[in-house]
């Protein structure tokens, strides 16, 4: 064993912080995909989750940044941000330095990686968290793509990358499930916040369900960025994810826009085989 | 130019405590350790976030630095768009194309 569990949500800082600004109705279902995707993923009883994101200058500046992160420390902590602002009180997060560093080692092998020894976690991964382990009980290890500071790293090295995430945890006998994090199109930040290009989140999640490599690295940047704003070179997480799950599946149990969120908000998850992805009596709140 | 000084001094503010104590004890000696043009030193002074947009300021930095000085969320989309009122579209970064007419 293995890999457990994958599937990808979204995380945008608005989802906590501004909530009570949200349609009720929409806000909701989207909140009990969520809650969904806790059950699901306790229910495969992982050991550690993996959780691939694209942070937002927390620990990483253009000094030194990265392409590829993976955390390796037994405790973290977050948010970096206010807790008002961003509505997740601050707490510690627990880690595996130990299972981190054979995982790094083992991906050391088909892909070059940075590893950190601290990270502090901005709303990237607090945000899932919070809905995902609002315990803070399960050991997350964190990896970042730099999707915020160009140049970035081409799509095909994130769908290696999450090959290469996928032999490593083969190799090890824990019980790792794998989340990513990342926007489709939205403009976050700036003063087209709240803009969403459904017609091209649709597409792009047809390409991720099926699990289509062709499609999915068919993308350019420049075409992502006109068509899906620079929130759009998120995509990476998502095809990261791809990798790992590479010949699988993804079943979609959330999809829809939620301007006040700044991202048409998503939950999808994998069909691994013999995993224990969808608990009996879970309703489906994906919109067709 | 010097958006990469701008964009360091904003980042330091945002998460590294001993920047951002320096911020509340000496701002003018804290902003003399940088590399910034008088404009820059203006904008970030005064502050204009709008200015700051326009320069090309990352939105995930300027969004954490708008707050510190006291802009709720609302007032930060609109302090960007009279900015690019009054300057004109982004100058560099990543938004320098970003804005359909």
């Amino acid at each position: 064993m293995s890999l457990a569990f994958a599937g990808v949500c979204s995380h945008a800082p608005g989802i906590t912080g501004r909530s009570q600004r949200a349609d009720p109705a929409l806000r909701d279902g989207f909140y009990a995909s969520l809650e969904r995707m806790r059950a699901a993923l306790e229910a495969t009883r992982p050991d550690a989750l993996v959780v691939i994101a694209a942070e937002h200058f927390a620990n990483f500046f253009m000094n030194n940044m990265p392409s590829l992160c993976v955390g390796m420390a037994d405790q973290y902590e977050g948010p970096i941000e206010d807790e008002q602002w961003l509505g997740i009180r601050h707490t510690r997060v627990p880690g595996n330095a130990a299972l981190s560093q054979r995982l790094i080692v083992s991906m050391m092998n088909d892909v070059d990686l940075a590893y950190a020894q601290e990270w502090k976690f901005d709303h990237g991964i607090m945000v899932p968290l919070n809905f995902l382990t609002p315990r803070y009980d399960l050991p997350v290890i964190p990896v970042n793509i730099n999707c915020q500071g160009p140049p970035l790293i081409p799509l095909k090295r994130c769908w290696a990358f999450g090959r290469a995430l996928r032999r490593a945890c083969e190799e090890a006998p824990e019980r790792i499930a794998v989340v990513a994090t990342g926007g489709i199109s939205h403009w976050p930040a700036t003063p087209d916040s709240g803009k969403i290009n459904e017609r091209w989140d649709r597409e792009f999640l047809r390409r991720f369900l099926a699990n289509n490599r062709g499609e999915l690295l068919a993308y350019t940047d420049e075409e992502t960025w006109i068509e899906a704003g620079q929130g759009g070179f998120e995509i990476r997480t998502f095809i990261a994810l791809s990798g790992l799950i590479e010949g699988s599946k993804c079943e979609l149990w959330f999809y829809a826009p939620i301007p006040i969120f700044a991202v048409g908000c998503t939950v999808a998850v994998a069909h691994l085989p013999g995993a224990l992805t969808n608990p009996p009596g879970a309703n489906d709140t994906a919109r067709p | 130019m010097s958006l990469y000084s701008v964009q360091k001094l904003l980042f330091g503010l945002n998460r590294d405590p001993a920047v951002r104590a320096r911020y509340e004890t000496d701002f003018d000696a804290l902003l003399g350790e940088y590399d910034l043009s008088a404009e820059e030193l203006e904008a970030v002074r005064k502050p204009d976030i709008g200015l700051l947009y326009v320069m090309g300021v990352n939105g995930q930095i300027l969004m954490h630095y708008a707050a510190l000085r006291g802009f709720e969320w609302d007032a930060y989309i609109a302090a960007m768009r009279e900015g690019e009122q009054r300057y004109g579209p982004v100058r560099t970064g990543l938004y320098q194309r970003a804005r359909t007419p």
